[in-house]
Formats: structure tokens, sequence, C-alpha cells
């Protein structure tokens, strides 16, 4: 039964997620703290934080720890098959099929077409994260943490790896 | 040996690509294309384009379907488990180790500082999609789209899965001229 809804928590991101890992991030939210209470917002920030500091894809790093933690080892491979899986055998079941209509403006208006509504929900759950903080360290640091990241992040370009261990060192020291 | 070679591709591929499955993508051409020369640059910008037509990560799809080709399934099976699993058992061991110490009060404040960087992080990619749902549909269908999602998510909270499902169907009954118009005023 547990692995029935671990396979479903991940299908469904895997199935809808136009535009490649990111873009089921918050679908993935959507189901494992919103629905099946697996995980905190915190929890999941802290999955987030460590799967953008490693390299790899991270629709499967995120599904590979959550059903490791919800149902071990066997849990973890359910969740990896779901994400992957579906779109992997469709791809290759359908190639003939696609390879016909792969420059079709049908395809790409699919994908234009889901992409507001994947906005929208990144927005929110950037929203919560925010709201979350402010809970849990007040907005004075809140909004130091996010004005430093910003910057570090997008105008020096520093590599998310490094942002992250920064983050992970101040909070142990300042906010323990 | 193709399979090691498969393996070893894939691997570095998995390793390297920092910033989720899209950052990937260019190293699996310098793999694939320029290294093994198991494609020419036509079939990859192919298989690029029939993977973005799917939904789904997009590193496991192109490791998978090149994986098949070079070597029949068991070629799939190696290439993705040589993209994702180093970095999943690296993720286990970490979170694990972090769960291990989740009492002391240094490792909260580790969790707790966190959260508002992922925050940003994630309001970076919102402000992507923002733009690239402008730049793809126009500023006035994209603003629209986006209202339209906002007011059915979350006022009226339906499951994105619903939402997502309808947009897919009526991408795909749309009738032809008038998406081909849409398209191309992007």
């Amino acid at each position: 039964m547990i692995y029935w809804k671990i396979f479903l928590a991940f299908f469904i991101p895997g199935v809808l997620g136009y535009g490649g890992g990111p873009a089921s991030i918050p679908l993935v939210e959507n189901e494992v703290v919103d629905r099946y209470h697996w995980l905190s917002v915190n929890e999941f920030s802290e999955v987030l934080a460590l799967g953008n500091a490693l390299p790899g894809p991270i629709a499967t790093k995120m599904s590979g720890y959550i059903g490791y933690e919800v149902g071990g080892v066997f849990g973890a491979f359910v969740g990896v098959f779901a994400t992957i899986a579906p779109s992997l055998i469709l791809m290759i079941a359908l190639l003939a099929l696609l390879m016909k209509f792969k420059n079709s403006p049908k395809v790409k208006l699919l994908t234009n077409l889901v992409r507001p509504a994947i906005a929208v929900l990144l927005g929110i759950m950037a929203y919560d994260f925010f709201k979350d903080s402010y809970h849990g360290i007040g907005w004075l640091q809140t909004l130091a943490i996010v004005v430093v990241s910003f910057l570090l992040l997008q105008k020096w370009k520093v590599h998310p790896a490094y942002v992250i261990g920064a983050a992970l060192v101040y909070g142990a020291i300042f906010l323990g | 040996m193709k399979l090691w070679n498969l393996f070893l591709a894939f691997f570095r591929v998995g390793i390297l690509g920092y910033g989720g499955g899209p950052a990937a993508i260019p190293l699996v051409h310098k793999e694939v294309v320029e290294k093994c020369k198991w494609m020419s640059d036509d079939d990859f910008s192919d298989v690029l384009a029939l993977g973005n037509a799917l939904p789904g990560p997009i590193a496991t799809k192109l490791a998978g379907y090149i994986g098949w080709r070079v070597s029949g399934l068991l070629g799939m099976v190696v290439s993705v488990l040589a993209t994702i699993v180093p970095t999943i058992i690296l993720m286990i061991l970490l979170l694990t180790v972090l769960n291990a110490y989740r009492e002391k009060p240094w490792v909260q404040g580790m969790s707790k500082a966190v959260v508002p960087v992922v925050g940003v992080m994630l309001a970076v990619m919102t402000w992507d999609f923002i733009a690239k749902s402008t730049s793809g549909l126009g500023k006035v269908w994209g603003i629209a789209l986006i209202v339209i999602s906002f007011v059915v998510l979350e006022l009226i909270g339906i499951h994105p899965a619903i939402l997502i499902g309808i947009l897919i169907v009526g991408a795909l009954l749309s009738p032809g001229k008038r998406k081909e118009r849409k398209v191309k005023a992007s």
C-alpha cells in the first residue's frame, strides 16, 4: 500500500512535469508535503537544498531520497521508477510517431501552455518557504539571508553548492 | 565494452551536471556526439526535441533513449542507472547523517538557514518560468494564463494535475491554424 502511494506521488509529477526535472519540483512538493504529509516544508527544503548542491538530475534525487525515507531501498526504487519510466517508455515506444510530431506547433504549444501553471506553482512554493523562514528565524534574519544569497547566486554567479554550504555554516554557528 | 563506455559516459554526466537535468544536456552532447561518436549532431537534436515533447526529467530520457539505441535494453538500464544512482546514494547518505543529529541545536540552525536560500532559488526559477511564459505565448496570453492558473490552483484549490491535464488536452485539441499563429507570434 505504501509503495503504491510512493508510486502515485512520483508518477503524477513525472507525467505532468513539462520543462524537465525542475518543473516537477512543485508537483512533487504538492504530493509529498500537502497530500501525504511525509515531509514538512522545512524537511522538503533540506532535500531541495541538498539536491541543488549535489550534481545530477534533481527529480530523481528527490524521488530516490524521499522514496527511501518513506519505504526503504525498495521505496527508493519505486519512487525513481515512477519518476522516469513512464516518459522513457513512451519515448521509446512512440518513437516513430513522435518523430513525425516533434516539430509540430502543437507540441510547442503544449510546453507553452503548461509553463504558466508551473510558474504559479513555483511562485507559491517560494512564498511558502519565505513564510516558513519568517516563522522560524524572524524577518530580519530571513531578509538578510535572502538578500545575500540572491546577490551571490544571481549577481556574482557563485555556484549553488557553495552558497548552500555557506548557509549551512552560518546556520550552525549563528542560528543554533 | 560498449556497456562499460555507456556507463562511463553517463556516470560523468550525472556526477558533473550541476543545476538539475537541463544542465546535463550539453554534457550529454559532449560525451555522445563528440567523444564517443554514437550519433550525429542532427540525430542528437532530434532526440532532444523528442525528449522535450514528453514530460518528466530530461536527463534520464536522454540517457535511456541513447543507451537503448547504442546497445539495446541493457544499454538503456546501464545508462539510466549511471546517470542517477551515484547522486541518489550521496543524497541518502548526507541526509541520513543530518537526520541522526536532528536534535542538536547546530543542525537545527543549519536547517533553518537553508530555507530562505531555497526560497531564493525557487523565486529565481519562478521568474525564469514567467519570462519564458510571456516570450512563448506573448505577453497578454502569458500573463492571462498565469492569472488563471493562480486563481484555479490557489483560490479555488484545484489539484495541479487536473489543471495541467486540461491544458495538455487543450493544446492537443486546439485547431491547427490558430495555434500556428500563436506560436509564430512568440
